[in-house]
């Protein structure tokens, strides 16, 4: 990564920190610069008021001009049409949407108000034919955006 | 040639900026917008709704910019991209008046254009932002760059021979040129690389016959190749006494191996051989009588089957040639050295090289006559085009046996003794070879090159007589064409 957005990745950490918006919580113990885990909290009023959820983030060395990989992790992966149970996220502004003006805190904002809008908790149709063929990287895959509203 | 390109670009935004009244930016959006099709563009903003017109092309209706504030040029504002403040009059952007600095700009464009390959449409950054850059843009901020920058003409180049019908890409390997035409019709261009092919279906130029033949003949080779090769590499039956023949080598001269017979005969049209006579390259008796009578034993779909491999091999046979043109084209290389060693200037010797561009251009014809032939139904005119289709293999023939091989015997043994005779161009005296004082004879010479430049002339007359008679025949309609070749 240039020196520039390495500042910028930076900035993004600290500001994390320290001003983080509500349900976003940086892991304490975050050290690479190039790995993050945030925690989100569901907002209250939606389906996963309370619940808590793990996202790890990766940069490769063309960040920003290339999205994160951005996937859920840990036991807990939140059931919604778009989320797989493996953590893979069908989220266009992860993919091909993605632009270098878009930040992880806009990231985080936007998954958490995907989960909000949801009317149910429920995988995606196709979770056991993606599962079973998914590769690593949530990147590799060619999405078909189900729909941009939800 | 990205050169010509992009001045007919210009030329083309020049034209709608002096209708418009737009700059040229917006208008080569426009035109891309509509595939270079300056009409329809025209057409499409008079009678209209404007504002959608740029709205489905993404870009901001010049007319309706938002205004500058001149005195906030001086705040600093935060970079979106690299978080960094800068003045607002150093961040730069595109109508849609989202701005950032110019190193993100060049970090963003390069992503898009190296990483990417992307030319055009390439939108503003910023999020869910659908305006497209233009080009003056992005030229001005790749200076300095003129790696990105040369990319970046080339996909420009790339979309504008895509989204045009009158140019198209040599489809020669490697060659990054483009031809351009006035009127869309299929006709034989020739790339500044040398290559030579057809406008209407970027196959190696085919003349006489038309791309939609040549298409059929080429899909039917790739159908057939199969059985064709099968049959072939396989057995015939001699007509005479029906034991089986193998076909050995090139010649078409068969004589049945049973001795009780020894039959001579034509293995591509089962006539007797005699009638041939003693040139393999003089069988276009297949349609003949004799011939005709000797295949009738056989089905009839061997028969089409038979008549298919005729044509093919005469194809193929050119084609195999022109495999060689190479190798030709160094071979008389040296021999104009070695003419150059032995008194001739470099002036006089280039009839040699001449010499095989004719032969190579011949062979090309001739091959695609097959295709013609193939097809075409008998007529009078038929007959006369098969003449001239003999006449001019005959002629290339022999062309290319003065070429191949009795330049060698009449140099000698040139090629190992040009080495001594290289220190003087006179006839030399301390030369004791026999051969080279043959050779260095200038009669001799000039008798050679006499005899190649009267066949090769007369080998590009012939093809002349050939196409003028076939492009004749298309004109007046006496051509008859047979889509299954029967
Ligand atoms: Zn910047
Ligand atoms: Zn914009
Ligand atoms: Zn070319
Ligand atoms: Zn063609
Ligand atoms: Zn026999
Ligand atoms: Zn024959």
């Amino acid at each position: 990564m240039a020196g520039r957005f390495t500042r910028r990745l930076q900035k993004e950490l600290l500001d994390l920190q320290r001003s983080p918006p509500t349900g976003v919580k940086l892991e304490d113990n975050t050290t690479r610069l190039d790995q993050w885990r945030i925690h989100l909290t569901g907002a209250d009023g939606s389906l996963y008021a309370g619940e808590h959820f793990v996202l790890r983030f990766r940069f490769g060395n063309n960040y920003p001009m290339e999205a994160p990989e951005v996937v859920f992790e840990g036991p807990n992966i939140p059931m919604h049409g778009h989320i797989y149970s493996n953590g893979h996220i069908c989220l266009n502004v992860l993919y091909n949407e993605w632009s270098p003006a878009l930040s992880v805190q806009s990231i985080c904002l936007s998954l958490l108000s995907m989960l909000s809008s949801s009317p149910e908790k429920s995988w995606p149709p196709d979770n056991d034919t993606y599962v079973r063929r998914a590769i690593a990287s949530p990147k590799q895959t060619s999405w078909a955006f189900h729909d941009d509203t939800v | 040639m990205p050169k010509d390109i992009i001045s007919t670009q210009i030329q083309a935004i020049e034209d709608v900026n002096n209708i418009f009244q737009i700059p040229p930016s917006t208008a080569r959006i426009l035109l891309q917008f509509f595939g270079w099709d300056k009409e329809r563009l025209v057409e499409r903003y008079y009678d209209g709704d404007q504002d959608r017109l740029f709205e489905e092309a993404h870009i901001i209706n010049p007319h309706k910019l938002p205004r500058q504030d001149s005195n906030t040029e001086h705040k600093e504002m935060t970079c979106e991209i690299c978080y960094v403040d800068y003045p607002r009059k150093d961040m730069t952007g595109l109508p849609c008046n989202h701005r950032f600095c110019r190193h993100c700009w060049v970090s963003y464009l390069q992503s898009k254009i190296m990483d990417e390959g992307t030319g055009e449409k390439i939108t503003c950054p910023a999020h869910q932002c659908p305006i497209v850059a233009d080009e003056v843009t992005i030229s001005h901020l790749l200076q300095g760059h003129p790696e990105i920058q040369a990319r970046y003409e080339f996909f420009v180049a790339k979309a504008f021979v895509q989204g045009n019908k009158l140019v198209k890409w040599c489809p020669a390997p490697g060659c990054e040129n483009a031809v351009r035409v006035n009127t869309v019709e299929a006709r034989p261009v020739k790339c500044k690389c040398g290559h030579a092919w057809c406008f209407g279906c970027q196959q190696p130029t085919h003349e006489p016959v038309h791309c939609p033949t040549l298409k059929a003949w080429l899909k039917k080779c790739a159908d057939d190749s199969e059985t064709a090769n099968w049959i072939s590499a396989n057995t015939k039956e001699c007509p005479r006494c029906k034991t089986t023949i193998e076909k050995n080598g090139g010649c078409n001269h068969i004589t049945c191996r049973s001795l009780n017979c020894k039959y001579e005969f034509c293995w591509s049209c089962l006539g007797a051989w005699e009638p041939h006579g003693a040139s393999w390259y003089n069988c276009s008796r297949f349609d003949e009588k004799d011939s005709m009578q000797a295949r009738d034993q056989h089905s009839r779909s061997r028969v089409s089957l038979e008549r298919y491999l005729h044509y093919y091999n005469r194809y193929h046979n050119h084609e195999q040639s022109q495999k060689f043109e190479q190798q030709l084209f160094a071979k008389v290389d040296k021999k104009m050295e070695e003419f150059q060693q032995r008194g001739m200037s470099w002036i006089e010797v280039q009839f040699l090289k001449k010499a095989v561009e004719v032969l190579c251009l011949c062979r090309q014809t001739l091959k695609y006559t097959y295709v013609f032939g193939f097809y075409l139904r008998k007529n009078n005119q038929a007959v006369i085009f098969e003449d001239n289709q003999k006449d001019l293999e005959m002629a290339v023939e022999t062309l290319s046996q003065y070429l191949e091989q009795d330049m060698d015997s009449a140099t000698g043994s040139a090629s190992s003794s040009s080495s001594s005779s290289s220190s003087s161009s006179s006839s030399s005296s301390s030369s004791a070879a026999t051969t080279a004082q043959a050779t260095s004879n200038p009669t001799v010479l000039a008798d050679i090159k006499q005899r190649v430049l009267d066949k090769s002339q007369y080998c590009e007359s012939r093809r002349k007589v050939l196409l003028d008679h076939v492009q004749d025949g298309y004109e007046q309609g006496v051509w008859e064409f047979d889509a299954a070749g029967n």
